[in-house]
């Protein structure tokens, strides 16, 4: 079979999954659609909650941005997890306490007032907008690499998608096939990975490949090599970066707090039963999101002398 | 203050310091380690890495993980000593 037909045949089946999965889940009350009865485990919710975070952003380009900017990088890393760390521990667990479905409906209830409400729901609308119109984009660049078709047909293929199972089957469905998108997802990240990591230094651990040294045999650290080259080319050394620190701790506090008021993520805490399972699924995501996070810069790493 | 009330503020001091104390290391490795002290801590090498960079790009990560472990077991407790267990 050519490539083609594999690609059609894997893509078919994993749309295949997802609308089965939502069919599966059907939603059969409002509390169904909106938080999936407030019955999700909190492994499910974790997974659910990881794949969620990391999606087009995290998957396709970080290691990527990365490779390009060094150390530099590293406020996308410290950035979204460290606001997520934020989220969990200042946020999540009250929200969850609070047992309200939306923030916009915490705030109005909590400042008693209606305004206060509105003002939340348009700050919602206004994240929640600039945040899918990126993710939009990225899930049309995929589509248009897979079935070579134009990114903004591949735009329209994945939303009639999303479209479907999100309102077939509501949270649930989202939840369920999120879950899916995880396995897949950190399948089809670290299975590179590892073997780069073999190749280039021997060790099969990305995480510790990136801090050791080449497997050519010339006993030099693949950082160092790295620091060499790019100085030899008038750069700043990989590990240095070129931007002053000001600029890298404003910036890695601005995705910190912004990654912390996430609307798409907050909702997930909804859907567990207990607050001690929205704290436990909180450290479960978390997890979950390190393994592919500690492995981004590896991969940048290893792509950068080659 | 009723005993209801005094039990209520007294779990909120402890949980207050308890979120006190995780932020203070959030704070020390991600901003402190990776950033602040970065070119200090690179002058110290770890196997291949730079200890500053190697903080800015792994170690802050699974400090993080570890920040939010720790914090469900200490609430559990705290939950279970004042009673606010589900």
């Amino acid at each position: 079979m050519s490539v083609q037909v594999w690609t059609y045949l894997l893509v078919g089946i994993t749309f295949a999954l997802y609308i089965g999965i939502a069919i599966w889940s059907r939603a059969g009350s409002t509390k169904d659609f909106y938080v999936a009865g407030g019955g999700v485990s909190p492994l499910a919710n974790g997974m659910a909650t990881a794949a969620d975070w990391m999606s087009a952003a995290s998957f396709i380009s970080m290691a990527g941005i990365i490779a390009f900017a060094g150390y530099d990088g590293s406020v996308y890393l410290m950035g979204w997890t460290g606001g997520y760390v934020l989220l969990a521990l200042l946020l999540a667990p009250y929200l969850r306490k609070f047992g309200k479905f939306t923030v916009p409906d915490f705030i109005g209830d909590r400042y008693y007032s209606k305004t206060a409400r509105i003002v939340a729901v348009i700050c919602a609308l206004i994240v929640s907008f600039t945040y899918v119109a990126g993710q939009m984009r990225g899930v049309g660049v995929v589509f248009s690499r897979f079935l070579e078709v134009d990114i903004n047909t591949g735009v329209i293929i994945g939303m009639v998608i999303v479209l479907f199972y999100a309102v077939l089957g509501g949270m649930k469905g989202i939840t369920y096939t999120q879950v899916a998108q995880y396995c897949v997802l950190i399948f089809a990240f670290m299975v590179p990975a590892i073997f780069i990591s073999i190749q280039m230094t021997g060790n099969p651990i990305p995480q510790l490949g990136m801090g050791s040294k080449l497997a050519d045999g010339s006993g030099i650290y693949l950082l160092d090599k790295l620091d060499g080259l790019s100085t030899e080319l008038g750069f700043n050394a990989y590990t240095n970066g070129s931007k002053s620190m000001a600029d890298v701790f404003a910036i890695t506090l601005a995705l910190m707090v912004g990654t912390a008021g996430l609307p798409h993520v907050i909702v997930r805490f909804f859907t567990v039963k207990r607050v001690k399972d929205a704290r436990k699924s909180a450290g479960l995501a978390l997890l979950l999101i390190a393994i592919l996070y500690t492995t981004a810069p590896a991969v940048s790493v290893f792509a950068e002398p080659t | 203050m009723s005993d209801k009330q005094k039990r209520a503020s007294a779990y909120w001091k402890e949980n207050v310091r308890y979120l006190f104390i995780l932020l203070t290391i959030w704070f020390l490795v991600s901003y402190g380690a990776g950033i602040l002290f970065k070119d200090a801590l690179d002058t110290i090498k770890v196997g291949g890495f730079k200890l500053g960079f190697w903080f800015a790009q792994q170690g802050s990560i699974y400090v993080f993980v570890i920040l939010i472990f720790v914090y469900v077991r200490l609430m559990n407790k705290l939950d279970k000593k004042y009673g606010y267990d589900e």
